[in-house]
């Protein structure tokens, strides 16, 4: 190695170094991979929202592919995903279903009267504990859950028309293309 | 000034120990033992909202939920690992301050030591050239110079004194 190549050593260091941080700028500290995809999506047998007397469970689900959106009234960043999601909801292609996450009922009743409702039917989790199974660590989050019960999908934050066509419409594609 | 400061940073101290006591001072332990035994565990698990926060400190809702489903199977007797186990499988290695050794974080443990041995590599070239480089012989012209630049400082010490 000649002299002066060797004092070019920093600077390709220094290059690596700022690629790597640079990268670093563009991605979100929040996103943290799931490790939930291909695993069977946790078992639940919730109340719904507007019967409080009727319960759905996993295995009612069983067969058909769907997506569980977890939401809540209180969540800020829900009200900005819900129109795309009332989109995505008369698009048919997929049945969506809410999980009301740590809410309370009038509030999350009000919110699907005036904002429209998305959602096949939706199920209360007050507790959070099926949240905490579903490894839920800020709403909202969305699942894509296969005819199988496996999770084949998360999408961490609000979803929005990109996301749909860009992620959300591809793996439902894949998901049909698999059932047929 | 300098007392002003030590105020502040006791306030900020005791500050921070009430956070911690607070988080956790709704739970009931048989001994102070078993508390500071399940506020170790808890310091080591990862607030998955305030990243920076351990489960222990954080007043997040759901490190609060958290908390509570650990604090739960730790009454029960449950075993650590079987509490660490509910928490990587749903939330990943991410909860675990202390991550597990395995491919995926090689270079995370392994890292520092290849920075580490890199750089005494460099070091130990680094001394040896310098070592290499003060063996150089000295022309006479070299000495010469030398021996009446030493001279012209003695003089000049001599005439200081």
């Amino acid at each position: 190695m000649s002299s002066r190549t060797r004092y070019l050593i920093p600077l390709f260091v220094f290059l690596i170094m700022a690629g790597f941080l640079l990268k670093g700028l563009f991605m979100d500290p929040k996103f943290i991979p799931s490790v939930l995809i291909d695993k069977p999506a946790p078992e639940f047998d919730l109340p719904l929202l507007d019967k409080p007397d009727q319960t759905l469970a996993k295995a009612d689900l069983k067969g058909k592919v769907w997506m569980l959106n977890v939401w809540a009234s209180w969540c800020v960043a829900c009200r900005a995903e819900h129109q795309v999601l009332n989109k995505l909801a008369r698009m048919n292609v997929v049945d969506i279903y809410g999980l009301n996450y740590k809410d309370k009922r009038g509030d999350a009743l009000n919110w699907l009267r005036n904002l429209g409702n998305p959602y096949v039917a939706t199920i209360v989790d007050s507790s959070g504990r099926t949240g905490i199974d579903f490894g839920v660590y800020g709403v909202p989050e969305s699942f894509i859950i296969d005819a199988e019960g496996v999770i084949r999908y998360k999408h961490t934050g609000p979803v929005n028309y990109e996301d749909i066509q860009a992620k959300i419409l591809p793996v439902l594609n894949e998901l049909k293309g698999a059932t047929k | 000034m300098k007392i002003l400061k030590t105020l502040v940073f006791l306030g900020m101290l005791l500050a921070t120990g009430m956070a911690g006591a607070t988080a956790l001072s709704s739970y009931t332990f048989d001994s102070k033992e078993e508390e500071q035994a399940f506020r170790d565990f808890t310091a080591e698990l990862r607030c998955l909202v305030c990243q920076n926060q351990s489960l222990a400190e954080s007043d997040a809702d759901l490190a609060d939920d958290l908390r509570r489903e650990v604090y739960t199977m730790w009454r029960q007797g449950r075993p650590q690992e079987e509490i660490i186990d509910f928490l990587v499988s749903r939330y990943g290695d991410f909860v675990l301050y202390d991550p597990p050794l395995k491919p995926s974080t090689y270079i995370l443990w392994f890292g520092p030591f290849l920075l580490f041995v890199a750089g005494v590599v460099v070091l130990m070239r680094t001394l040896k050239r310098k070592n290499e480089d003060r063996e150089v012989e000295l022309t006479e012209e070299d000495k010469q110079r030398l021996s009446e630049l030493l001279q012209d400082a003695n003089e000049n010490q001599d005439s200081k004194i």
